[in-house]
């Protein structure tokens, strides 16, 4: 008898989770690190772009690097008549007319592509400006992308839009995002298509109080969340005291372990290096999974 | 000769503005006719780039130069496609400042600094 | 008055509570906090007075009049930031909105309009200091241009300060870029892990640019000593002034999950990080500007 099983693990296995934290050194890297390697098979993504760790942990090989520029305008001076009308038009002022041509500042320029609509001599053109690079590997059982902002740029948007939106990401795949400290433009941009956000907190008022920014921001967002909380220790947790005042579901909790934070310190993958913490984030890795499918099938407004 | 400084009110009295992109003001002085115009600061407003902004509101005033504490390397980058000198004020004094300016006795402006946004300081 | 920003490269590594104990060792009369998109400062610095609260306008944001609209979808295909939603009605998306004004331009309707929009606070307490904080509406770009806020709130209320000391915030970006801008040093606290040491390399390389004094000391030391002296010969070879390192120590998180200053009790924290602290000032009085200001007794 022919029996088609109907797949019920592919929707799981596609899902994009971000790990984020508000705050930084809270543990998102070694929380989306390790449960990216206690998965079977898995995508990781290093949102961070300003200061990538990802990499130092995985050592991927095979690398591909590809460069990520944005678009920035010159003037072809032949055709330049000086009206000025691009110069009035950026909001940015990354325009100026002197000494008879154009000045372009690039690094105030952000690409809108409004002045080369508005110029009546179609004088402007643009032109591709580096702003980082994405490097892509092979770490055993991960699939890494690693985003690097030049130091210098202003903003590394650009960069996490790539990676998020590569194509290869369009294959089914379970992915881990890890994010950017804080909750600024790179944050949004970094959760935007995540179906389910994992908060890491630390058991300090700091952290606590940036535990609530990510909380207010995946709401506004409407993602389905828990927490995580890392380096418990006894004693109060002011973090622990936040999820519980604000119903907050707790989906794990990381003790406070020097031999974990030595590991951590060295770079190493917890995961690869002991049963111990295979054990730990294997579990760790199932709450999240039946979270985050509850959490999406479910109405994530909390 | 039209010189240019930014400062905080519109009153020759008054004080030369630390700052260059985000003064309230700029004194447009001529040397020869000893008017003295002022304009408002629009770029004194700005998210980014307000050094740019001004210096731009300076090269369409056809200053001949410029006096002023600080100026960031955009700002500078303007002013000097249009060959506008830039000299470095002394204390804050308006009227100090143009009489020394007059009398030959102010330096050219030698350090430029890095502008926000930007990854170089050369 | 001279500036001293404390900087990481990577969140977490101890910058706030760094700059806490700096603030009450050396009495400074002014200091901020710039990590305006996460500001931690105030939490342990309390403040005698209510703040003064002014909202900070950043960038406008478009706002389409769905009355207008003829729904010709020129706005969307030109919008570079994917700002503009269309599935009922046109609208802008607040938070992906640059303020560039293409949509407007390019709206045959006239649809469009760029509006004020309220991006952030800033927050300014006077008592017996003057300190100057912000905070940036979540998913906000302009970090930069609120960070100088700060900064010029700062100075402008604590003109006659001589010595303030500024919180930065993690990364090498933009808010970073603009606190750097007017600090005559930068403190770099390490931590001494490989991520921390990866990031210490990028917040140099982003501060050397600017021609900034650095100096750099390592927090939570003991955790991974042979990192700790990775970090120590780094400073050597890229010339940097190492002016001492902190041990980890559970007394000092009790103390700032209390609230409190780790220089308000004797621990092992406070006693190393009053080290720091003046071989800091040490440095910073040398230099330049710090020569002018050595004999008001600072430190």
């Amino acid at each position: 008898m022919k029996f088609m099983p109907v797949s019920t693990t592919t929707e799981v296995n596609s899902m994009k989770i971000a790990v984020l934290s508000g705050k930084g050194g809270t543990g998102k890297t070694l929380v989306s690190v390790n449960l990216a390697s206690a998965a079977k098979a898995s995508i990781y993504i290093d949102c961070d772009v300003e200061e990538p760790n990802g990499h130092l942990f995985f050592k991927p090989s095979n690398i591909k690097e590809e460069i990520v520029a944005v678009k920035i305008p010159f003037a072809d001076k032949a055709l330049c008549t000086g009206c000025r009308k691009c110069v009035d038009f950026c909001r940015f002022n990354a325009l100026a007319y002197a000494g008879g041509q154009l000045k372009v500042f690039e690094n105030i320029c952000h690409s809108c592509g409004g002045c080369v609509l508005v110029c009546p001599e179609n004088a402007l053109t643009e032109k591709e400006r580096t702003v980082g690079i994405i490097q892509k590997g092979e770490s055993g059982n991960v699939s890494l992308y690693s985003g690097f902002l030049n130091p210098g740029e202003p903003s590394g948007v650009p960069i996490i839009k790539k990676m998020i939106h590569d194509n290869n990401l369009k294959r089914a795949s379970l992915t881990f995002i890890d994010c950017p400290p804080g909750s600024a433009c790179i944050v949004m941009e970094s959760i935007k298509d995540a179906d389910y956000c994992v908060l890491v907190a630390e058991p300090t008022i700091f952290g606590a109080h940036n535990l609530n920014m990510v909380y207010e921001l995946v709401k506004l967002f409407g993602k389905p969340f828990g927490v995580i909380l890392n380096k418990c220790l006894d004693g109060e947790n002011p973090s622990q005291k936040f999820c519980e005042e604000q119903d907050i579901e707790i989906i794990g909790r990381i003790y406070y372990d020097n031999e974990l934070g030595t590991l951590n310190s060295n770079a190493k993958i917890a995961v690869r290096e002991s049963e111990k913490y295979k054990t730990m984030f294997a579990s760790l890795l199932q709450s999240v999974m039946r979270e985050a499918r509850h959490g999406t099938t479910v109405n994530p407004k909390r | 000769m039209k010189i240019a400084l930014p400062v905080n009110e519109k009153n020759m009295e008054s004080t030369v503005c630390i700052s260059f992109g985000r003064t309230p003001y700029f004194l447009i002085y001529d040397t020869k006719t000893k008017a003295a115009e002022y304009i408002d600061n629009s770029a004194a407003a700005s998210q980014g780039g307000a050094g740019i902004k001004a210096s731009q509101m300076i090269v369409d005033h056809k200053a001949d130069a410029v006096m002023t504490p600080r100026c960031g390397e955009n700002a500078a980058e303007v002013l000097q496609a249009a060959h506008i000198k830039i000299y470095k004020t002394n204390g804050d004094s308006i009227r100090d400042n143009i009489d020394a300016f007059e009398t030959g006795k102010l330096p050219l402006l030698d350090e430029i600094h890095a502008g926000f946004h930007n990854h170089g300081g050369q | 008055m001279v500036q001293l920003l404390i900087l990481s490269g990577k969140g977490g590594t101890g910058k706030t509570t760094v700059a806490g104990a700096f603030i009450e060792l050396s009495a400074a009369k002014a200091y901020g906090d710039c990590d305006v998109d996460a500001p931690n400062l105030h939490l342990i610095m309390p403040q005698q007075t209510d703040a003064v609260k002014s909202d900070f306008y950043g960038l406008p944001k478009a706002g389409i009049d769905t009355g207008l609209c003829v729904r010709c979808d020129f706005c969307r295909q030109s919008c570079r930031f994917d700002a503009i939603d269309n599935d009922n009605d046109y609208t802008v998306n607040p938070f992906a909105c640059e303020g560039c004004g293409v949509c407007e331009y390019v709206c045959p309707a006239g649809a469009i309009t760029m509006n004020p929009a309220v991006s952030g606070e800033l927050i300014l307490y006077t008592n017996n200091s003057v300190f100057s904080t912000a905070h940036l509406k979540m998913g906000s770009g302009n970090s930069g241009k609120l960070v100088s806020e700060v900064k010029k709130q700062m100075l402008s209320a604590a003109a006659n300060a001589e010595f303030a000391v500024v919180d930065g915030s993690p990364g090498i970006g933009c808010p970073v870029i603009a606190s750097i801008s007017g600090a005559d040093m930068v403190l770099i606290v390490a931590e001494p892990s490989v991520s921390g040491i990866s990031d210490v390399k990028r917040i140099v390389e982003t501060s050397k640019s600017f021609g900034v004094q650095l100096a750099l000391c390592i927090n939570k030391y003991d955790i991974n000593m042979t990192n700790t002296q990775s970090i120590e010969a780094y400073c050597i070879k890229a010339g940097i002034d190492f002016v001492g390192k902190i041990p980890f120590d559970p007394q000092a998180v009790e103390a700032v999950n209390s609230g409190k200053n780790i220089t308000d009790f004797d621990c092992l924290a406070g006693r190393a990080v009053r080290e720091v602290y003046s071989r800091t000032v040490q440095l910073l009085m040398a230099g330049e500007k710090g020569v002018k200001y050595a004999h008001k007794g600072i430190g």
